[in-house]
């Protein structure tokens, strides 16, 4: 097996300088090297997006690619969504609004595909939150709550 | 009394965490030092296991163990049958590893440990099998014909059980009913697909060993009665916990291989162990449901009113019985449905196949009785040229005939009553909501302009609120706050919020002052678990009654330290208040009082502790009903299908939260789209499995779901405290039936009908290839 490899990630604001094998992934390294286990791992073969991080701002996939490969990036999980002092972000405020989480599992997931998605189009309709989020896999919901919470963030984030 | 929780939509107390990332989930647990497990399982569906070779994964750098059945002491002892019933005819449960053989693909057979997953997982790669393959047990519908392969090679069959149903002269009714039609119908296996997948943490304390074992599970208290037998523990030995939980719908909700495996494993070694189900592994190792045959004959009268259903159901059950005949009983349980049949005579036969065993997903046999039965109330409407909701009309028990035995026998004996409901009145609100009365008109329309529209309908019973019972504690803290605990577990229904509302109310606390503790049996002695939509009716009643008890202590006490009437009393604001004065004393200091603070004396007779415990004993089952109402619009030219509307109008009960219950019920009508269009665990002749990732196995997502209209009609149950009834499979229950039923409606001028689901577009496309009629 190759050897570990040294990589530093900026996590929320945040350092780390890991020594990491080659093969795990970056979801595994938040989890388990980092602790920050907001990012649930849901399918491992990118079907699900319960993985959603941001990497330099955009939403990827943490299952899809490895620790090594996020060397030097900006990372921002669920953990680093809500302030400092607690108050929710307004995308966070509107799942609790509009019950659109039930498990919470695959909820980190989705709140990251949208912030990403909502950042870029601010004036999304329904028909685009709901492409923009097809690759998120929800069992509880039926997703329709979780529309509803993305439209009145959106809204939200817009006045805001 | 102030704010009124109870019906209200109370936003849920468990979302701040989930969140913000601090939800703590199995595989968020990280106990120092623990090891991780991964599984060797069977590539074989049938096969005798000649030898296992564990010298290469022994060597491998990081592996801790490499173990078989004997080396847990499981060799020559299955796993308990967590179901016991006296219809079972071949008792087959998985051993914890397989031994002398494999009977699907993905048996667990070995076990390995290892510093991490990924060198365990690596090391299963060098564990060498030798497999001898046997006949393989594949095609449910010949698995009980004399030649068939047998699923267990040292039995004298397939059959498991056969269970039957019936009450009234139902060949009497069909020798002199006008009408009868025969259908068969097919219903595939679908599965649970919780996004997160099982998983067992397992520790003993070296000091008191005091064995922990933390699941994904729905029933803690189940896992720990079943590990304690099997193991010859004391049960206070053992503390089984459920973590958040990423959802459940039934399969997580028996007693698996895994988790015995794990705890024996921990309790080998020393040293706490972790296994995660990965995606793959929950495909191939997690329970599903179905597949079913039913071959069914209907009788009605010249009215279209159907009088009597018979025939039979040849249920696939898997390689084992892990869950006893739970899931085939599930299939008499809702019969006759909403309707008021004079007879009735279903058989079910449960049958092994070489696959992996079948139990309840969310609404365990009831879907596959509403698409039944509804399939049969369309084809008498369709063959007698009769409205489909008149025949409905027709056919419905009727809200005077409450409480309604319906013929049908409960498990203690005692006869089947629908507690309350008005079946007419939701389908009427179906109907309304959906528009009804031009829907003919604007599919003439539609076809003019080359699109084919459908409507469809299906109603439903379901039996909710199991008993025997669950229990709650009810206590306040010195400082006021509120702990309620109970068994119940959640997976995500936001029963903490529901629970909290009920105690809110009884003790006129703010909500935020109620801490939910459950799925611990460390937390609360007795539970059942978190099944057939009962903890609103069970758990909720408990907390109901534990809360009241509080209340009378607090008025008690507080009546001997205010100097004043009982009758005088009332509670408001955390405070004991003697009405109409300032007299008054805070349930913080009553608490501390019965705490024996400043070792004051305690009033007379009363016990230590301003708390309560209480179990709710459900005698019967309630009903909930309602019917459901879909529009589509199916493209003839490619098979695709497009739900425009869907409606649901139902009845509950009362509503603790309307939000959780809107949530419950949307999330359920998508897993029964699901099953409708996309859902199919496809196996090859072999029963190797076919569809084990995301690609092949489709899921509903986002942008082909519609949204979901609710209609509540609340008809209060009288049998428990709080008029509550389930609703936590209501919403997938009659799904498939009215999806299907919308695409036959929209699909009428070609003159296909459908008598299986899911309807594949491929599935749509050769019906009407089939079919002679002209467009």
């Amino acid at each position: 097996m190759p050897a570990a490899q040294p990589v530093t990630l900026h996590v929320n604001g945040r350092s780390f300088a890991r020594e990491v094998e080659p093969r795990r992934h970056l979801a595994d390294f938040l989890r388990h090297d980092l602790g920050l286990t907001g990012t649930h791992i849901g399918c491992e073969h990118g079907a699900c997006g319960a993985c959603t991080v941001l990497l330099d701002g955009a939403a990827v996939r943490s299952c899809l690619m490895f620790a090594v490969q996020a060397d030097g990036a900006e990372i921002t999980t669920v953990e680093g969504l809500a302030e400092e002092g607690g108050a929710l972000h307004p995308l966070q405020q509107a799942f609790r609004d509009h019950h659109g989480l039930q498990c919470g599992f695959c909820t980190p997931g989705m709140l990251m595909t949208l912030l990403s998605f909502l950042t870029e189009h601010p004036d999304a309709d329904e028909h685009a939150i709901r492409d923009a989020i097809s690759g998120n896999l929800c069992r509880c919901t039926g997703y329709e709550s979780i529309v509803d919470a993305a439209l009145a963030a959106a809204r939200e984030m817009r006045s805001g | 009394m102030g704010v009124r929780y109870f019906g209200a939509r109370v936003p849920r107390v468990e979302d701040p965490d989930l969140l913000t990332g601090r939800g703590r989930y199995l595989d968020d647990i990280d106990l120092p030092g623990t090891l991780e497990i991964a599984f060797v399982r069977s590539r074989h569906a049938h096969a005798k296991i000649r030898s296992i070779d564990r010298a290469a994964a022994e060597s491998l750098p990081g592996v801790v163990a490499v173990l078989t059945a004997a080396d847990l002491g499981a060799a020559e002892k299955p796993m308990p049958q967590f179901a016991p019933s006296p219809l079972i005819k071949q008792n087959r449960t998985h051993h914890i590893l397989a031994t002398t053989a494999a009977r699907y693909v993905g048996e667990a057979i070995v076990l390995v440990v290892a510093t991490t997953r990924g060198i365990a997982e690596d090391a299963c790669d060098l564990v060498e099998i030798e497999y001898e393959p046997l006949p393989v047990m594949a095609d449910l519908a010949s698995a009980l014909d004399p030649n068939a392969p047998k699923a267990h090679e040292d039995a004298p069959d397939n059959r498991a059980a056969t269970l039957r149903g019936r009450f009234g002269n139902v060949d009497e009714i069909f020798a002199r009913a006008p009408h009868k039609f025969a259908e068969r119908i097919f219903q595939t296996r679908g599965g649970c697909h919780a996004m997160e997948c099982r998983g067992v943490v397992a520790a003993e304390d070296a000091l008191s060993g005091q064995l922990t074992v933390f699941s994904s599970t729905q029933a803690p208290y189940m896992v720990r009665r079943a590990l304690a037998g099997w193991m010859g523990v004391d049960e206070s030995r053992i503390r089984v916990a459920a973590p958040h939980v990423g959802g459940g719908f039934g399969p997580k909700a028996g007693i698996y291989p895994e988790e015995f495996a794990v705890t024996l494993a921990a309790r080998k070694l020393e040293r706490p162990v972790k296994w995660v189900e990965d995606r793959r592994e929950h495909f191939l190792a997690t329970n599903q449901q179905r597949d079913e045959i039913w071959d069914v004959e209907v009788a009605a009268d010249d009215s279209g009113r159907l009088l009597a259903v018979r025939g039979r159901c040849l249920h696939d059950n898997g390689a084992y019985l892990p869950y006893g005949l739970i899931l085939p009983a599930t299939l008499l349980a809702p019969f006759p449905g909403p309707y008021a049949l004079e007879a009735l005579d279903i058989a079910i036969e449960v049958a092994f196949t070489n696959k992996v065993p079948t139990s309840p997903v969310r609404g365990a046999g009831r879907p596959n009785v509403a698409f039944v039965l509804e399939r049969l109330a369309d084809r008498v409407a369709r063959e007698l040229g009769i409205d489909r909701a008149e025949v409905r009309r027709r056919s419905f028990v009727r809200a005077d005939q409450f409480p309604y035995k319906t013929g049908m026998v409960a498990r203690d004996g005692s006869p089947v009553a629908y507690d309350s409901g008005d079946y007419h009145a939701c389908l009427d609100a179906a109907l309304d909501a959906i528009g009804v009365e031009d829907f003919r008109a604007r599919q003439k329309r539609a076809r003019q302009e080359g699109r084919f529209i459908g409507l469809g309908i299906a109603s439903y019973v379901e039996d909710t609120g199991l008993p025997p019972f669950e229990g709650a504690a009810v206590k306040v803290e010195r400082n006021g706050k509120v702990l309620v605990a109970t068994g119940a577990a959640s997976q995500g229904q936001g029963h903490a919020t529901a629970l909290a509302q009920i105690t809110a109310d009884v003790l006129a606390v703010p909500i935020e002052s109620v801490r939910v503790k459950s799925a611990d049996t460390a937390s609360f002695p007795h539970g059942i678990g978190t099944i057939a939509s009962r903890v609103a009716v069970t758990a909720g009643s408990s907390v109901h009654l534990a809360s009241q008890k509080v209340r009378e202590k607090a008025i008690k006490v507080a009546a001997d330290l205010l100097e004043a009437a009982e009758a005088d009393l009332v509670l408001e604001d955390g405070m004991v208040r003697v009405a109409g004065t300032d007299k008054s004393i805070a349930l913080a200091e009553i608490a501390r009082r019965l705490d024996g603070d400043g070792a004051m004396p305690m009033p007379r007779g009363i016990e230590p502790g301003l708390a309560a415990t209480a179990y709710y004993e459900a005698r019967a089952t309630t009903f909930a009903s309602g019917s459901n109402a879909a529009e589509v619009e199916v493209d003839p030219d490619t098979g695709a299908v497009k739900i425009l509307r869907y409606v649901v109008a139902h009845d509950c009960g009362k509503l603790i939260n309307p939000l959780l219950v809107d949530g419950q019920i949307r999330g359920g009508v998508v897993h029964g789209i699901g099953n409708a269009l996309f859902e199919r665990a496809v196996y090859d002749e072999e029963a190797q499995p076919l569809a084990t990732n995301y690609a092949d196995y489709l899921l509903p997502s986002a942008p082909e779901m519609p949204r979901v209209e609710i209609a509540h009609l609340e008809k209060p149950s009288p049998l428990n405290p709080i008029g509550v009834k389930g609703a936590g499979e209501g919403g997938t229950i009659p799904a498939a039936a009215c999806i299907v039923a919308a695409i036959e409606d929209a699909l009428a001028p070609f003159g296909v009908t459908f008598a299986e689901h899911p309807l594949s577009p491929e599935a749509i496309l050769k019906a009407i290839r089939r079919s002679s009629a002209p467009r």
